[in-house]
């Protein structure tokens, strides 16, 4: 992984991260920005269509949409930002594991990910979900039931990889122990394609998330979550279509930055794969 | 060649207990008492006695390797258990289901290829000209969408605002187009990406150059060389997303009503049913599993060169 200088970086790739920064602050400060309470219901103003009061319109309850929408951008970027970030330690870690042990625990470990990969995506977060009952944290379970597996097979490639290298072998001469070896020397250098998978991830994450509560297996009616307003929102689509159509198309917007993320992380740390 | 295959075949057995087993731990672990979801689906109010038979009748008291030894073995010789809501059996329910499935996902499939194979090749013909950027965005932006969004907003467009496809999918063929149309979308913006990609690859290698040296026609070049060597490539791409096309086909048959697998499996949830959802779980992950195995076969018979499946 070659180390990039801040000034090298092209300035798209800075428009993006601002852009991401900015929109990571938005949510933190949600709360104050909103500009109605996002519960606070009014039956006198039910599925009222965008105006100057209410520049999204009101669902169903009389709520404001565009609250709504502002606050539940906390749950879909945090709880995907957290999904990626227990996904990657997990993987990376049983994937170090096996691909540095290698024999016996390795092929168990791999049988163990074989299983998982076995499911097809949604499907074993359906169960999971489904199982387990809905709600927040069980559809990060799910979600994580699914996504780990990636990084695990991935870390393991690499690490097969770089384990022969010389330098590997003048650190155990020079009388490292085992984790030093694997969190010292080898982590830092399967860093690179890691990265880059997780941040491609990170869309993957939110569609997921939104797609269990869209179903009914994630997050709870009455919290604000876009999922959950998308899924609302279907429901009066015919008398009062910006319900669930504005939340689609932030969400839609949100998702295209993620990824536009992604696809520049990749090119800067990973140039020959770019289509 | 042959002892590839049947290697591959044993390595697939150990996978297919694993799914079943992790499948079957999580109905175990499942909150809530199958006899109170039985009883209280019927309406009944609950005798202690009646319990305690019923508990004993469904094995409920064995420990836990027993319960999934027992249900293991039915479930290779066909017996999927019966569900707790109407005591239906479930091999039933799914083959009334799967009809329904199997014509949508079908359908999507034949229209994304039919798409995206000509658009690929002709973009990967055209690099870098306008139509190769603008479509290329397109498929950006489509990759950006859940598939639930793009099912809202067909469903409102062609149903709520043109009015010419009715609201409620019926099992006709119009109430297919809509939620075909919709996977399609979302498998068409990742194929012609990459159905591109490796047309790109396919053409930049040096034989094609010695074809066009030796005065070949880009046409026969393209059929007979280039299209020969992807339809591996493009297998490979159809059994891998068969996965992602189950998990799309749950979500478009709740937006549309459509009476498949997804629809059946995600009633089942809602209702606590779990023979139903465990016996759908295992039985689409078998198939992801059997699709992929089958796909790797056809690969090697396809390119002779891959030795290691």
């Amino acid at each position: 992984m070659t180390t990039i200088k801040w000034k090298d970086l092209p300035s798209s790739f800075l428009v993006t991260v601002g852009l991401l920064l900015f929109l990571i602050l938005l949510s933190l400060c949600s709360n104050w920005l909103a500009p109605y309470d996002p519960y606070a219901t009014n039956p006198l103003l039910t599925t009222a269509p965008p105006s100057a009061e209410h520049w999204f319109g009101t669902d169903i309850h009389g709520r404001d949409v565009l609250s709504r929408i502002i606050v539940g951008s906390k749950t879909s970027i945090f709880a995907s930002f957290a999904l990626i970030v227990l996904a990657t330690t997990i993987g990376t870690c049983i994937g170090l594991i096996g691909g540095y042990c290698g024999g016996r625990i390795d092929a168990w470990l791999m049988r163990v990910t074989d299983v998982f990969l076995a499911f097809p995506d949604l499907i074993l977060a359906i169960a999971v979900a489904g199982f387990l009952g809905g709600g927040l944290i069980n559809s990060m379970i799910a979600l994580l039931a699914t996504t780990w597996t990636q990084y695990a097979r991935l870390a393991r490639s690499a690490v097969m990889a770089v384990k022969t290298e010389p330098y590997i072998y003048a650190a155990r001469i020079s009388g490292c122990t085992q984790s030093q070896i694997i969190f010292k020397h080898i982590l830092p250098n399967i860093f690179g394609p890691i990265l880059i998978t997780a941040t491609l991830h990170i869309s993957k994450m939110m569609m997921g998330l939104a797609g269990l509560s869209f179903l009914g297996l994630g997050v709870k009616v009455p919290e604000a979550e876009w999922g959950t307003m998308i899924s609302d929102g279907f429901q009066c689509l015919q008398i009062a279509p910006w319900v669930a159509l504005l939340p689609s198309l932030v969400m839609v917007m949100v998702m295209m930055l993620f990824n536009l993320f992604g696809d520049q992380v990749r090119d800067l740390l990973d140039p020959k794969s770019k289509l | 060649m042959n002892s590839k295959i049947k290697k591959r075949l044993w390595q697939f057995i150990p996978v297919v207990l694993g799914v079943t087993f992790l499948a079957f731990s999580l109905m175990y672990m499942a909150p809530g008492d199958p006899i109170d979801i039985r009883l209280s689906a019927g309406g009944v109010v609950a005798d202690p006695a009646i319990i305690k038979q019923m508990r004993d009748e469904m094995g409920l008291n064995d420990p836990f390797i027993i319960q999934y030894l027992r249900w293991l073995s039915n479930f290779f010789t066909g017996d999927l258990g019966y569900s707790y809501i109407n005591d239906q059996a479930v091999l039933d329910k799914i083959l009334d289901a799967l009809p329904y499935t199997l014509k949508l996902a079908g359908l999507s499939m034949v229209l994304t290829l039919v798409i995206s194979i000509p658009v690929g090749i002709l973009l990967a013909a055209f690099k870098n000209s306008k139509i190769d950027y603008s479509i290329r965005g397109v498929t950006f932006i489509a990759n950006s969408v859940p598939s639930f969004i793009i099912g809202i907003v067909l469903m409102y467009i062609f149903a709520f605002k043109l009015g010419v496809i009715p609201v409620l999918a019926t099992s006709k063929f119009m109430g297919m187009i809509l939620p075909s149309v919709t996977l399609a979308i979302v498998m068409c913006s990742r194929y012609i990406r990459q159905i591109r990609a490796a047309t790109l690859d396919e053409f930049s290698k040096d034989y094609i150059v010695g074809l066009r040296a030796r005065g070949i026609s880009e046409q026969v070049i393209l059929y007979k060389n280039v299209l020969k060597s992807i339809s591996g490539f493009i297998i490979t791409l159809i059994a891998l997303s068969i996965g992602s096309l189950m998990g799309g086909t749950v979500i478009v048959e709740t937006i549309f009503n459509w009476p498949g697998i997804g629809h059946l499996v995600m009633q089942a949830i809602e209702h606590r049913d779990f023979p139903v959802v465990l016996a759908v779980v295992v039985w689409m992950s078998i198939t992801f599993l059997m699709v992929n195995l089958l796909a790797d076969i056809a690969q090697t018979r396809l390119n002779p060169k891959i030795k290691d499946i």
